[in-house]
């Protein structure tokens, strides 16, 4: 026989599914709200999201090439990083800040726990979260959208979910009228960082992971399902004071995080039970801190306490082995 | 409705539409055979002819040794040329009886036909023993061995399998096709010799003509066709019953401890031989199939016949294999070469081209969760290989690595092409090797 003869045990056929495919299959689903921020905000969400991406994979390079591995940018991970970073900033973020959480995202949030796959926390939201303590008035400094072909310049505003809040601190009350209506909200059309305000364009994405069965249904279900209940629950209780959960679903991170940061591969659960749990979590977390915490938004925070929560989840929730769950019923 | 089957599993592409509709063809007799004197679970036979005697069709060439054994049979008349060391579709060389055809293919004389209703249960299993029949859908574990279970184990319900989930693979789907009665036959005697009161066929819903055609023929028998959803490992034996029966066999105890027992349908029908026409298990029938093999077939194979034989059989070869395989693609043994020859579990030759098993290069887990979710069996396979590959043999204990069937869906699915069951398999080695190191000591 001429030719190379392969030996090796079992199986000898593969689905063709590569981490690399994965990956940009999220990049691709991640587009659409890619394109929602560039029309409302314009160049500056452009240079926010090509500053974060860039800045990730050239830390990336830099890193492994310090540490003498094999540099592995081509599988995507680090794009994706950026990407997602970019979507959690606000649209004004100064480009040295930018550029300062994209060498937080991949050398503190991914490689020094040695890369791809070993790091706890979710690297984009770790430099959000970071940011947001360092540099808190750029953070919330947010802006109106100003559509392509408006004619208007970004105008420093509250988003919907910090009008709120402010409102709530100061009177103990709803605010008497909202700047927008939850159609608005909806489309995107309302301040917010770069990549939460369109919840239509992020549904989209989301769409598209559940098609080519990247995404299960069990965190977002688990996480979005948590937010109704619970902000339900205290807007029956007290709709003066408390918002009603449409409201907390299309404002804010609530769809962005549920679809794209909790379900962050690495950094969650791996049984389903593990994640219906983890998406609980998450949603309590995130009600908790909007209605009763400091900061306006809670899901960055929510989502990584769960992060932190994540190896004791796995442990806790592993499947019971085929032929013990009978067994244990006999004995 | 709904068809039934079992938690977890794959969908690989099944591409039986290369040999599906063909029909079973008897292969022509080779010159020289290969008997080895291991082809089943258990301890080998020890050859009981000598060099230079002259044997019939269906002599005994090889003596079981113990009762999870059965002896080996001649698969033509000829002469006895060697008995010696052999290469081995295990991947070492085996003691093999080497017999060179005369042509006559002459049965022997002393195998007679009888009247099953004249025998009584130990004595079908005698005969079944004697004839040598092991379970045809690849394991080879004694069919003798299963039909007898200790007493306090009663057998309730008695499954066919007739799934024949591996990709490429359709000796089983033509069997049924081509003959229901002789598999029937064996249905029929292994439900007196166990005295089950229910009788299941599991077929995947992928066979729907061999669904139809056995619905047709147990219509007014207390036997029940089943079709079940199209999924791999389904003709695991552990999934089977899980499917057919929604119980679960205990974590390392055997079907009889929760009253069942499942028989392939091949096997079923080698018991018919062995029982009303008193013929050994000397041949089967063989897939050969595969992108780089011309013409693929369906096989009516005598045991020890060498693999070049039937690739020749089969129209030779379209272009140099990269992969040589035994059985399925998922679970089947590779080859160096086409110098082995097949045995009673030989189910499939499978050739590939080397285009169809390149692999990419591995890369870190992401912790994506599909092996968790392919896992038939519930396992964490991630986190068994983890720890197989790094020697913590206690923790992939601990993680109930020995419940593993090796069926490969983890590996199959993984994005990382993590070696994930190849992991586990060493794992388990290495736990078992550990376990006798210390039962010595």
């Amino acid at each position: 026989m001429s030719q190379q003869l392969y030996l090796s045990s079992s199986p000898h056929i593969h689905s063709g599914e590569t981490t690399a495919k994965v990956m940009r299959a999220v990049i691709y689903s991640l587009l659409p709200a890619c394109g929602v921020a560039v029309y409302f905000f314009g160049p500056s969400a452009l240079s926010v999201l090509l500053i974060a991406t860039l800045g990730c994979l050239a830390t990336e390079v830099v890193c492994q090439r310090l540490m003498g591995q094999p540099v592995t940018i081509a599988d995507g991970s680090a794009a994706i990083t950026g990407i997602l970073l970019a979507l959690n900033l606000p649209p004004s973020s100064p480009w040295w800040m930018t550029l300062f959480g994209a060498v937080v995202a991949i050398a503190i949030g991914k490689q020094v726990y040695g890369g791809l796959g070993s790091n706890p926390f979710n690297p984009a939201l770790v430099a959000r979260v970071v940011l947001l303590i360092s540099f808190p008035v750029q953070m919330t400094t947010w802006s109106a959208p100003a559509p392509f072909g408006s004619g208007l310049d970004l105008v420093t505003t509250a988003t919907p979910l910090g009008e709120w809040k402010n409102a709530v601190m100061l009177t103990g009350q709803m605010p008497a009228e909202m700047q927008g209506s939850m159609m608005n909200y909806f489309l995107g059309n309302m301040p917010g960082s770069i990549g939460e305000i369109s919840a239509l364009a992020l549904l989209l994405g989301a769409a598209y992971l559940f098609y080519r069965r990247i995404l299960t249904w069990h965190i977002p279900t688990a996480f979005i399902g948590t937010v109704i209940l619970l902000s339900g629950l205290f807007w029956l209780i007290n709709p003066e004071k408390y918002p009603n959960p449409v409201f907390h679903m299309v404002t804010g991170g609530l769809i962005l995080g549920a679809f794209f940061m909790a379900t962050d591969m690495v950094t969650t659960p791996v049984s389903t039970r593990g994640m219906l749990l983890f998406g609980v979590g998450c949603g309590l977390l995130t009600v908790l801190i909007r209605l009763f915490g400091g900061y306006p938004e809670g899901v960055s925070f929510a989502i990584l306490l769960m992060n932190a929560a994540t190896p004791l989840i796995d442990r806790y929730t592993r499947p019971k082995t085929f032929g013990t769950l009978q067994q244990e019923k006999v004995q | 409705m709904s068809l039934k089957t079992f938690a977890g599993g794959i969908h690989p592409p099944d591409n039986k539409q290369w040999s599906s509709h063909k029909a079973i063809e008897d292969c022509p007799l080779p010159a020289e055979f290969i008997v080895p004197l291991a082809q089943h679970i258990g301890a080998p036979s020890v050859a009981c002819v000598e060099v230079g005697q002259q044997v019939s069709k269906g002599d005994e060439i090889g003596s079981a040794k113990g009762f999870v054994s059965v002896p080996v049979h001649a698969p033509t008349s000829g002469e006895v040329t060697a008995v010696e060391n052999r290469p081995h579709p295990w991947g070492t060389s085996l003691p093999a009886v080497v017999i060179k055809a005369d042509g006559e293919d002459r049965w022997s004389t002393e195998l007679q036909p009888a009247d099953p209703s004249e025998l009584s249960p130990d004595e079908i299993i005698e005969k079944v023993r004697l004839a040598g029949v092991v379970g045809m859908g690849g394991a080879a574990f004694p069919a003798h061995v299963k039909m007898s279970p200790p007493p306090e184990k009663k057998i309730s319900t008695l499954i066919f399998n007739g799934v024949e989930c591996e990709p490429y693979l359709t000796a089983d789907h033509r069997m049924m096709l081509e003959e229901p009665e002789r598999i029937l036959q064996g249905v029929a005697l292994l439900q007196y010799v166990l005295g089950a009161e229910q009788v299941v066929i599991g077929i995947e819903a992928n066979k729907p003509d061999a669904i139809a055609l056995f619905e047709k023929h147990c219509a007014g028998t207390p036997v029940e066709v089943m079709p079940l959803q199209v999924k791999y490992p389904q003709g695991a034996e552990k999934q089977l019953i899980a499917a057919v029966t929604g119980k679960e066999v205990p974590s390392g105890g055997l079907p009889m401890d929760i009253g069942v027992a499942v028989h392939n349908v091949s096997t079923a029908a080698a018991i018919t031989d062995a029982i009303i026409h008193g013929r050994p298990l000397i041949e089967r029938v063989c897939t050969v199939t595969g992108p780089a093999i011309r013409e693929p077939k369906n096989l009516r194979i005598r045991i020890g016949t060498p693999l070049s034989h039937l690739v020749e059989v089969c129209g030779g070869l379209v272009e140099e294999p990269g992969k040589i395989i035994l059985g399925g693609p998922m679970m089947g043994f590779t080859q160096l070469g086409f110098d082995v020859p097949a045995t009673r579990g030989t189910s499939g030759l499978l050739l590939l081209r080397a285009e169809d098993v390149s692999s990419h290069p591995e890369s870190p887990c992401i912790r994506c969760a599909r092996c968790v979710q392919a896992c038939p069996i519930n396992l964490l396979p991630t986190t068994i290989a983890a720890y197989a590959r790094r020697d913590l043999l206690a923790e992939a204990a601990e993680y109930c690595a020995m419940d593993c069937i090796e069926c490969g869906s983890c590996s199959y699915v993984c994005p990382s092409t993590i070696p994930l069951v190849q992991a586990i398999r060493y794992g388990k080695a290495a736990i078992l090797a550990k376990k006798r190191s210390t039962q010595v000591s």
